[in-house]
């Protein structure tokens, strides 16, 4: 993977797991672009899920997700890509918007506008992880047999 | 057979406002909120995401409101919905070891690396009706803990690493997965089919017969390897990328049963596995479904094929739920025709019947 | 890259009806709004064809003409997320925009015994479709006969269709567009030179 594939990889996991007000005030506060056109509309869609059997075996169908996608095309010819879970078009109609603008000259507007929102997933992250680690079982052998 | 019958229109209307009415309830207690139910009814939710096929909480919670909480209702109805929407592809098969698991347990180590984490379960309550929840109090914050948890390797990788469980099959990248919402079941059906429509196969009837397996229809002599729950990401890779997309996370609830060893001439003796995984918290679905998978496998490992949960056909041929009601519900609809073709028949023999008696009391007289 | 339908759902719905209605009655002159502009090479018909019918399940073989333009290619992919694929009998649907490029019907796959449906199913685009008698039809969907003009037909078509209706239930279906125009051949009908 290129270094800017990498970049957008990461950006879109960001939106994914954002919410659609987030990512909207994310692209108010860097400024809407102005598009060339829509290359896709908004749709929503199914992908389905593969697992794999024990874990890490041969895969299979698990079952279907919701999925949304959109691309557009800015003006200035670059072309921005969403696909995320749920069937909010708008916000993955601005997810593309941050796809499409990561790859122009105003890339580093667009990871400072998304860092507040990384931040935020990853507390809810880790306030979910130290809940769960307050039941963490915590094991003690009584004595026995001694003599 | 049914045949097509006029004149039901203003009924069959009718009884629809009725249904929506009586949907409604008492219009003096408040509307359901869908988010009240994605939120508050969540194993209600994922049963229907799991079970229709579908991990959509928006959606499966608007599908329990609209079928009155009917599960099988409400799983038609998403399977519905599924059908109108395009397929853009299959997913990168999810990494479950990567897993942010809120719970994670095991029934074969007590010390094992990641640790046992109870998470939210119902497991140690003393299933006695809370009448506070009745009034309505809410609960208090739950704890944190400070101490980070660790990375959760399957427990099945410590068996795996001393050869005492046989190893999953990594079939080769790019092989050709069953997909049973493409082909018609055929028999016998490869596992990954099997375990395709054990995922979506009702919670009710997986259960029941991963109950008889363990009730001596099929033994297999079980353990619980491992249950974990929590947030796993799904990726895809979409024609026009070429790199694969973070679509978001799933809640996904996996479980490895560790069962009964065998040994043969040539493979030394060693466990075998059960695997189960639904859709959001289904702890009890995913536990069935290992081992009527590993149940189902007995072909595989030279079993005799006797028990109800050893019959791929019988197992998969009435798992799903939807198809089941289809077939029994469908008998409600008008068989007149069908009706009259047999009632003319008992008639005719009936009158068969009555003449051969007659004829003999005439001989006896 | 070109923007595809301006309304996917409805304009692929009226797409696919009037493919469906063409199939309905062979050889009977379907007027055929296509409603896309697609890139340079690729005819608008097939274009709405191919977007209507093919998604990431159908695999799409395309004549040499067609696979020598990255835009037709790029646009082909993004729109339909269909596998382009190297061998005719590998596709669910044929793109022919060059009935001289067209290969012998019998290369592309006609469906199994059990399922007949999996065969393909060829889009040819032609200068000229009337109907005046070129050619006769015969079978299911068409009262008595019709006759059909298409023009150009790919080299020896009238002897390969011959061939392909001995397969029945076996066989591919043939769609012709020209500017405005669709007509449907599928399996059952028998098309004869006049």
């Amino acid at each position: 993977m290129t270094d800017i594939q990498k970049k957008r990889q990461s950006a879109m996991g960001v939106c994914a797991r954002a919410t659609a007000e987030e990512i909207a005030a994310a692209l108010d506060r860097i400024g809407r672009p102005e598009t060339a056109n829509e290359l896709r509309a908004p749709e929503a869609g199914l992908v389905m899920a593969r697992a794999r059997m024990g874990g890490n075996g041969a895969p299979f169908n698990v079952g279907e997700v919701s999925v949304t996608r959109a691309a557009v095309r800015l003006a200035s010819g670059e072309t921005g890509i969403a696909y995320q879970l749920g069937r909010d078009s708008k916000k993955a109609r601005d997810a593309a918007l941050l796809d499409a603008l990561l790859q122009t000259g105003r890339a580093a507007e667009v990871e400072a506008a998304l860092a507040p929102i990384r931040t935020r997933i990853q507390e809810d992250q880790n306030l979910k992880a130290r809940r769960a680690a307050a039941t963490k079982v915590d094991f003690f052998t009584m004595v026995r047999g001694e003599d | 057979m049914y045949v097509a019958v006029k004149g039901g229109e203003a009924a069959i209307a009718n009884a629809h406002r009725l249904l929506d009415h009586e949907r409604r309830g008492d219009r003096g207690v408040a509307d359901l909120s869908l988010a009240q139910i994605r939120e508050q009814m969540t194993l209600l939710v994922d049963r229907v995401m799991t079970e229709g096929s579908l991990y959509d909480p928006d959606l499966a919670a608007l599908a329990i409101k609209q079928a009155r909480g009917d599960i099988i209702e409400a799983v038609f109805l998403v399977r519905a919905f599924r059908t109108t929407l395009p397929r853009f592809g299959y997913s990168v098969p999810a990494d479950t070891g990567a897993m942010r698991a809120v719970r994670r347990v095991s029934a074969i180590y007590k010390d094992l690396p990641g640790g046992q984490v109870l998470g939210p379960t119902f497991d140690y309550t003393h299933r006695l009706i809370d009448f506070l929840l009745a009034a309505g109090a809410e609960p208090p914050v739950p704890d944190e803990s400070e101490k980070v948890l660790e990375p959760m390797p399957h427990v099945t990788g410590l068996l795996d690493r001393e050869g005492l469980i046989e190893p999953e099959s990594a079939e080769e990248e790019g092989a050709p997965v069953s997909d049973l919402t493409r082909e018609p079941l055929d028999f016998p059906a490869p596992r990954d089919l099997r375990l395709q429509a054990l995922a979506r196969g009702d919670e009710g009837f997986v259960l029941a017969l991963g109950y008889s397996t363990q009730r001596g229809f099929g033994r297999t002599h079980p353990f619980t390897g491992e249950i974990r729950i929590g947030d796993v990401e799904i990726e895809f890779v979409p024609e026009e990328l070429g790199f694969a997309v973070p679509l978001g996370d799933v809640v996904l609830t996996e479980c490895e049963m560790i069962t009964q060893f065998k040994g043969s001439a040539s493979a030394p003796p060693q466990f075998t596995r059960g695997y189960g995984v639904a859709f959001g918290r289904g702890e009890r679905k995913a536990m069935a479904m290992a081992l009527v998978d590993r149940a189902l496998r007995a072909r595989e490992f030279g079993e005799d094929v006797q028990a109800p949960a050893q019959d791929e056909e019988f197992v998969l041929a009435h798992c799903d739920n939807l198809q089941s009601t289809g077939f029994v519900e469908h008998l409600k609809l008008p068989h007149y025709v069908d009706f009259q073709a047999e009632l003319g028949l008992v008639r005719k023999m009936r009158a068969e019947y009555e003449a051969r008696r007659d004829d003999a009391l005439e001989a006896a007289e | 890259m070109s923007v595809a339908f301006s309304n996917p759902v409805f304009d692929s719905q009226r797409v696919f009806r009037t493919a469906m209605n063409a199939l309905a009655r062979p050889g009977k002159l379907q007027p055929f709004d296509a409603g896309v502009r697609p890139p340079e090479g690729l005819p608008a018909e097939i274009a709405a064809l191919a977007l209507s019918l093919a998604d990431h399940e159908t695999p799409l073989w395309l004549d040499a003409a067609l696979t020598q333009s990255t835009d037709v290619l790029d646009y082909l992919r993004f729109h339909t997320g269909a596998p382009i694929v190297r061998h005719p009998v590998e596709a669910a649907f044929a793109l022919v925009c060059d009935p001289a490029l067209c290969p012998a019907l019998m290369s592309f796959t006609l469906g199994t015994a059990d399922y007949p449906d999996r065969s393909t199913t060829v889009l040819i685009q032609t200068d000229t479709l009337r109907s005046s008698d070129s050619h006769t039809l015969r079978g299911p969907g068409i009262a008595g006969t019709s006759v059909l003009r298409a023009e150009p037909l790919p080299p020896g078509f009238v002897r390969e269709w011959a061939e392909n209706r001995r397969y029945f239930p076996r066989g591919v279906d043939v769609l012709f567009a020209a500017d405005g125009w669709l007509v449907g051949l599928p399996r059952t009908t028998e098309f004869t030179g006049a």
